[in-house]
């Protein structure tokens, strides 16, 4: 008999759950090492403790009503809880507080597309740690943490998440088209950015300087020539990076076009890319705003890796075939290229 | 290392391929086993595979290519419109000009029989191979529509009766006017785009820069 589950979940079997508790395992050791403590929270929430953060696009997809009537959701992330956690349990403990997790988290899917309903995340949240030092410490975890997966050429994408938003307001772009741009930017859409530029009559060197620095990204060289609305956000991303040991500094991509399209984020923001994976394995980045909401207002930062997405690039630098390794579909020019020649040189 | 400075990109077969296999030409790339050989998928001297223009955001999501050439109303029907939206992730670079289309609601010469089913019905029946697009652009313009997915001949589905309407891409009106349907509203016009994978837009970051400079640089097909 087949009894179907719905589309969007699974049942992992013992070959699968084996890798996958290796790396959660090596994940959580690494993560409590560097003193974070791992927690558990309820799947279920009061929709109304969680709605008072600004999830933007993860907002919770499935509600129930329990006994009394009120409304149940299932957690769509893991930060949020843990926001009301810091606020609940630790009023008034002395921060940083330091968190780590392995759970699963839901989402609302498109019907025929593969994505899933309900994923594990595994991830820390730094709560109390400001800028730029909070930041590079969490950076510094993620990177010990894949690195002690086996992940090898995995490369992150930083940016800062309030650049576009300062940027717009200090060229005088109408408010109204402000929502507008964000979004063309959101959906990586650059053609309508250039477009809706175009029409709004601006300035040519403001539309020139709006559609030109979301989309630099690279080593070091895209922080030069800045505008100086842009600098702020930017010294900050480079205080970030002067923190970091070399070895995690390489691996650094800056990405002034990086935004997360979760609303909570406040300022630098990352993303984790791996050439055996054509989509990025997690990220996560500053909500200093976050905890204010649930009354103990704290600078914050965190990350989330996807346990999955992390556990097939594993399995595609272990094969050599990965999405974007060189000429990955065999014989070409450069198919033994797994390493640091299937990206690019590091700034 | 090949022309495409070691990129893979995902050419549509159809109606683009002269125009993309044209661009790549201008780029310095040797285009002649391409044009040559129509059943070959795989070119990877030249690092270019090619596939149908509904399947390029798929294979450039996935990461099979690290860019891809496809029309406007491919990304309109399988990208997310609004952040939050779900859709193929994929990065929408550039306008490339040609492979100039309309996106059209037509009906039936003669009394509209789409405005007569609103009037009396409260709905309109739209056959079309865009799904997504016939059905906001109904709900932007404030009508209530029942959306009839075709993947053939989408002009048979008003001849026969089984809707009023139908909303398809059209270059010269020929097809729909030997058909005797008229274009009662014209949506939007498309064009042919290149995308990037997410990845590939960070990791190769300078290699695609270079390759949608030099596209950019090039003069604009078609006027």
């Amino acid at each position: 008999m087949i009894h179907p589950i719905p589309s969007g979940t699974r049942d992992v079997l013992p070959d699968e759950t084996r890798e996958v508790r290796a790396i959660t395992d090596t994940l959580r050791g690494s993560f409590e090492r560097r003193g974070y403590g791992e927690i558990y929270t309820p799947a279920l929430e009061y929709e109304s403790v969680l709605s008072r953060a600004d999830m933007a696009d993860a907002h919770p997809a499935y509600r129930v009503f329990d006994e009394a009537g009120a409304v149940l959701v299932l957690r769509s992330d893991m930060t949020v809880p843990i926001a009301r956690v810091v606020a609940t349990r630790y009023p008034t403990s002395e921060p940083p507080l330091r968190f780590c997790y392995f759970a699963h988290c839901y989402r609302g899917v498109r019907p025929q597309r593969a994505q899933p309903r309900e994923l594990l995340q595994a991830g820390i949240e730094l709560i109390g740690a400001p800028a730029p030092e909070g930041t590079a410490e969490a950076l510094t975890v993620l990177c010990d943490a894949l690195l002690a997966t086996g992940l090898h050429d995995f490369r992150i994408g930083l940016g800062d998440a309030s650049l576009f938003p300062a940027l717009m307001a200090s060229l005088g772009v109408p408010e109204e088209l402000r929502a507008e741009l964000l979004a063309a930017l959101a959906l990586r859409d650059f053609v309508r950015l250039g477009e809706l530029l175009a029409a709004a009559g601006l300035p040519p060197d403001a539309r020139a300087m709006l559609l030109d620095l979301p989309q630099r990204r690279g080593g070091a060289g895209v922080l030069t020539d800045l505008p100086g609305p842009a600098e702020q956000a930017v010294m900050g991303l480079v205080a970030v990076h002067g923190l970091l040991a070399p070895d995690a500094a390489e691996r650094v991509i800056f990405d002034l076009g990086l935004i997360r399209n979760i609303g909570y984020y406040t300022g630098a923001v990352f993303e984790v890319y791996d050439p055996a994976l054509g989509a990025p394995i997690g990220g996560g980045g500053r909500y200093d705003e976050l905890l204010g909401r649930y009354g103990r207002s704290l600078p914050a930062v965190g990350f989330a890796l996807g346990v999955d997405r992390l556990h097939h690039a594993l399995a595609g630098e272990e094969r050599g075939t990965g999405a974007l390794l060189e000429r990955s579909y065999g014989g070409g020019l450069s198919a033994s290229g797994v390493g640091f020649a299937s990206s690019e040189p590091a700034p | 290392m090949s022309e495409s400075g070691g990129l893979t990109i995902a050419v549509p077969r159809g109606a683009l391929f002269d125009g993309t296999v044209e661009l790549l030409g201008a780029l310095g790339i040797d285009t002649e086993e391409l044009r040559a050989n129509d059943r070959k998928l795989l070119f990877e001297d030249i690092g270019v595979i090619t596939m149908r223009p509904t399947d390029v955001p798929t294979y450039v999501e996935a990461g099979a290519a690290d860019l891809g050439v496809t029309g406007k109303d491919v990304l309109l029907e399988q990208t997310a419109q609004h952040p939050g939206e779900s859709g193929r992730e994929v990065y929408e670079l550039l306008d490339l000009g040609y492979g100039r289309c309309t996106m059209v609601l037509a009906s039936k010469a003669g009394p509209d029989p789409a405005q007569e089913a609103l009037r009396r019905l409260g709905v309109m029946r739209v056959a079309t191979k865009y799904p997504r697009i016939a059905a906001r652009h109904l709900e932007q313009t404030g009508r209530q529509g029942e959306i009839v997915e075709v993947k053939g001949s989408v002009e048979l589905a008003p001849l026969t009766g089984i809707v009023e309407a139908i909303v398809d891409l059209t270059a010269t009106g020929t097809t729909l006017r030997e058909n005797n349907l008229v274009i009662r509203e014209e949506i939007l016009d498309v064009t042919a785009r290149l995308i990037a994978n997410p990845v590939s837009h960070k990791l190769k970051a300078a290699r695609i820069d270079e390759f949608a400079g030099r596209l950019r640089a090039l003069p604009v097909p078609g006027g």
